[in-house]
């Protein structure tokens, strides 16, 4: 055996090396320049996916457990609900929710203020209404908690 | 190497089984070569293997390269120990799905496409593949799909250099062929 390396690779190998080779542009046609092109606004447009994972697109409202109402949060608006105790308001603006007034005593819901990751949650217990804010993937609210 | 006792079994040899077995051998080695890199994500890796695919694509056509990639899937695996682990599984699954892609790349017309735009097909398809059968079976929750963007990256970058040395590859003039010794 004259060396480990299989013949294939140094066949390949031995033609690396060798001279006279055009330069490396002229190694791509023109439909490789384009492909490379759209290859790469592709991964470019791909990078908002990484960062925008943790972003809200609705809010969620339930009295009681159950779902009253689910609010896109693209377009502002207040909605108003009747719990327990009386009328908790709550306002939707773009990107974002918040328990804007509640008859709670101790008003938690309403102190915590604009909520605007998914999954983040004001709950107004004393009248019995959530609410919380979801993302693009509705899966996650099936977990309270995730540790590995 | 020392003779070999004749074997009862005779299997016949065609040539075509000894071009593929050097190719599938050089594959194999540069997937072993590159076990030993690290590498910042699992999955990233440069995947300098289907360089020797790409030639062999170009050259012999498409029966030939799936034969050259499923076995270095296989041998590959072996070698370094992971058969049957879950990387064998998302390497299967990568080169199934660019296989797949490559036959249908291969109809490209060849004035305006080379190499290159085979090489980056194969590499999204590949990044696809596995993303997909790691949705589906390893981590069953959408998340997977957040580091798209690294693995497409990941995916560009090397399937252009990969594709760049292949075409630099087979626009050498061929070497004289290697002869065959199969010692008889």
């Amino acid at each position: 055996m004259k060396s480990s390396v299989p013949d294939g690779l140094r066949e390949l190998l031995a033609q690396a090396a060798g001279d006279g080779h055009a330069p490396w542009r002229t190694l791509l046609r023109p439909g490789d320049w384009l492909l490379l092109l759209a290859a790469g606004v592709f991964v470019a447009a791909s990078y908002p996916l990484l960062w925008r994972g943790g972003t809200a697109d609705r809010a969620i409202i339930k009295r009681d457990g159950e779902v009253v109402t689910e609010l896109a949060l693209s377009v502002a608006r207040k909605y108003e609900l009747t719990g327990a105790i009386g009328t908790t308001v709550i306002e939707v603006q773009p990107g974002r929710a918040r328990v804007l007034s509640d008859p709670g005593p101790r008003q938690y819901c309403v102190q915590q203020g604009w909520l605007t990751r998914a999954n983040a949650v004001a709950i107004c217990a004393p009248n019995h209404v959530t609410l919380q804010l979801a993302g693009r993937s509705g899966q996650n609210g099936a977990y309270d908690t995730l540790n590995y | 190497m020392g003779r070999m006792t004749p074997s009862t079994i005779e299997l016949p040899v065609t040539d075509d089984d000894y071009r593929i077995a050097r190719y599938a051998a050089a594959a194999i080695a540069l997937t072993v070569a590159e076990a030993a890199l690290p590498s910042p994500l699992p999955g990233i890796k440069p995947g300098l293997a289907n360089i020797i695919v790409l030639v062999v694509l170009a050259r012999y056509g498409w029966r030939d390269a799936a034969w050259v990639s499923l076995l270095r899937v296989v041998a590959g695996s072996l070698v370094i120990g992971q058969f049957l682990a879950p990387g064998f599984f998302l390497a299967l699954a990568g080169a199934l799905c660019s296989l797949a892609v490559l036959a249908l790349a291969q109809h490209l017309p060849p004035r305006f496409f080379g190499p290159v735009s085979a090489s980056v097909l194969a590499a999204f398809a590949h990044i696809g593949g596995q993303l997909l059968l790691a949705r589906v079976w390893l981590v069953p929750h959408d998340g997977v799909f957040y580091l798209l963007p690294l693995f497409a990256t990941a995916a560009l970058v090397f399937g252009a250099i990969n594709g760049l040395v292949a075409a630099r590859l087979l626009d050498a003039p061929v070497a004289a062929p290697v002869a065959v010794k199969d010692g008889s």
